[in-house]
């Protein structure tokens, strides 16, 4: 234990880039996945049709896949960079996958959303003569994102542990499970306590992530 | 006064799949005119209602509101919309915004109102209504009976040129209608043109203009409300009547 502890600055160095992936994508999956939403329940034929192909293509894609075609692919054989320092440069492009990735469950998740809003409500919207903008908008997201916080919560957790996927996978972000194989490679550390240790911080980043959006989901959710 | 009605449909033609609902509708709605459409379920009463918003397409004839013709789609339609009020029989409400904000959100966001002169109007329509005291509630808080009477404030906002009401009594408990059919009768008096399919014959006899009587999918016959629940000309109505009022 005393050599884990000894490599704390190591383990917090790793866990600070797993908290900065994880608010990062989390932050762009969402927008992206509101954009899909807004596209899947469109009345135009082709948004429609553009969503459901990026959500179906990406969503049955490995998310190992994604992110060795965001780090071997686009980065390193097509040589496009986001950031002068590779430390950055990986960062952002995992950034990009886990994003593209994300977004395709944030997206079915507001789906299912949407549907709980009943009909009526979209009706006396447009009676109203609210546009099909404002009435997404105003009415309908609003309420289909307060019965969707618990999956949301869930998707989160899911994107903070795929987190470490972006070291394996071509991208060599020093997020908390590549320090913890370096520890491991580099003999300065015990396996098993070693292995806890990290396995704990996990459990201190998701498991308060599970229990507040299980509350804030009662707290905003729409009583009918 | 202008000659042109407010409401025309001329040979409305509706089809649900294979069942004609709206078969070669005619009717013309007058400025201030109060118009009650009654008929046996399925007669297609409340689609009637629903077309006249665009809230259902029609599948042949034309509908004008104020002499123009109802746009198929987009800003046009939902300019329309903001004209032509709806009162409908499950309220509809904006479940996650209170009472005021339901009032205020069409004049804020479509007629481009201030928030401070929508949020002083809805207040004084929520006082007319009864329920300006309840104003920050949500409305899962308030009963069937309040829900519609912020529903009819929440229609009346926008000042419409005509108010549709579809059913809006039928979701409600018995000793809630009242207060329901209080405000709409008012509204009649004073000259509101309105649109209601009820199956309220006691408010069709006081606040009707004229009685619009459907069934299976045709205006059978209309008449001034008296002369309708006195002497009515169709043996379908003859059949309708004496069935509601016999008891």
């Amino acid at each position: 234990m005393e050599a884990f502890l000894g490599n704390l600055d190591k383990v917090i160095d790793g866990f600070s880039w797993t908290v900065r992936l994880t608010l990062c994508s989390a932050l762009f999956s969402f927008i992206l996945g509101v954009v899909l939403t807004a596209m899947r329940v469109s009345p135009v034929p082709m948004m429609r049709g553009l969503a459901t192909v990026y959500v179906e293509g990406i969503r049955n894609t490995p998310l190992t896949l994604v992110l060795l075609f965001c780090g071997l692919g686009i980065n390193s054989a097509l040589g496009v960079a986001l950031a002068d320092s590779v430390k950055w440069d990986v960062f952002w492009w995992a950034v990009i996958g886990l994003s593209a990735y994300t977004a395709c469950f944030v997206s079915e998740s507001l789906r299912a959303g949407v549907n709980t809003v009943p009909l009526g409500q979209v009706e006396a919207a447009r009676s109203l003569g609210l546009t099909f903008t404002q009435n997404l908008r105003l009415i309908v997201l609003p309420q289909a994102l307060r019965s969707v916080v618990g999956p949301l919560g869930s998707v989160l957790i899911a994107l903070t542990k795929n987190t470490t996927i972006a070291s394996v996978a071509g991208l060599g972000v020093q997020e908390a499970s590549r320090q913890m194989k370096l520890m491991f490679d580099q003999g300065i550390a015990p396996v098993i306590p070693t292995f806890i240790g990290f396995a704990l911080g996990f459990l201190i980043l998701t498991l308060p992530t599970g229990f507040f959006f299980g509350w804030l989901s009662k707290r905003v959710a729409v009583a009918r | 006064m202008t000659a042109t009605p407010l409401v025309t449909l001329e040979n409305v033609d509706k089809h649900f799949g294979e069942l004609h609902v709206l078969r070669g509708i005619d009717l013309s709605v007058e400025r201030g005119e109060v118009v009650v459409v009654i008929g046996p379920s399925g007669s297609g009463k409340s689609t009637l209602c629903r077309t006249i918003n665009r809230l259902e397409t029609i599948d042949g004839g034309a509908i004008t509101i104020d002499g123009v013709p109802l746009p198929e789609e987009g800003r046009g339609l939902a300019r329309l919309r903001s004209d032509v009020g709806m009162v409908f029989q499950s309220f509809n409400l904006f479940a996650h915004k209170t009472v005021l904000q339901n009032v205020t959100i069409g004049p804020i966001k479509v007629r481009k109102k201030s928030k401070a002169a929508a949020e002083k109007r809805a207040l004084e329509l929520l006082d007319r209504v009864g329920i300006a005291n309840q104003a920050n509630k949500y409305p899962a808080q308030l009963s069937g009976g309040q829900q519609q009477r912020v529903a009819i404030a929440r229609a009346l906002a926008m000042e419409p040129k005509v108010l549709m009401f579809d059913e809006p009594t039928s979701a409600l408990d018995p000793e809630m209608v009242q207060e329901v059919l209080d405000v709409m009768t008012s509204l009649a008096a004073e000259g509101m043109t309105m649109i209601v399919v009820t199956h309220e014959m006691g408010f069709a006899r006081r606040a009707a203009n004229r009685v619009v009587f459907m069934a299976d999918g045709e205006i059978v016959e209309q008449a001034a409300p008296d002369d309708f629940f006195a002497n009515p000309s169709s043996q379908r109505a003859k059949d309708f009547l004496s069935k509601i009022l016999s008891h």
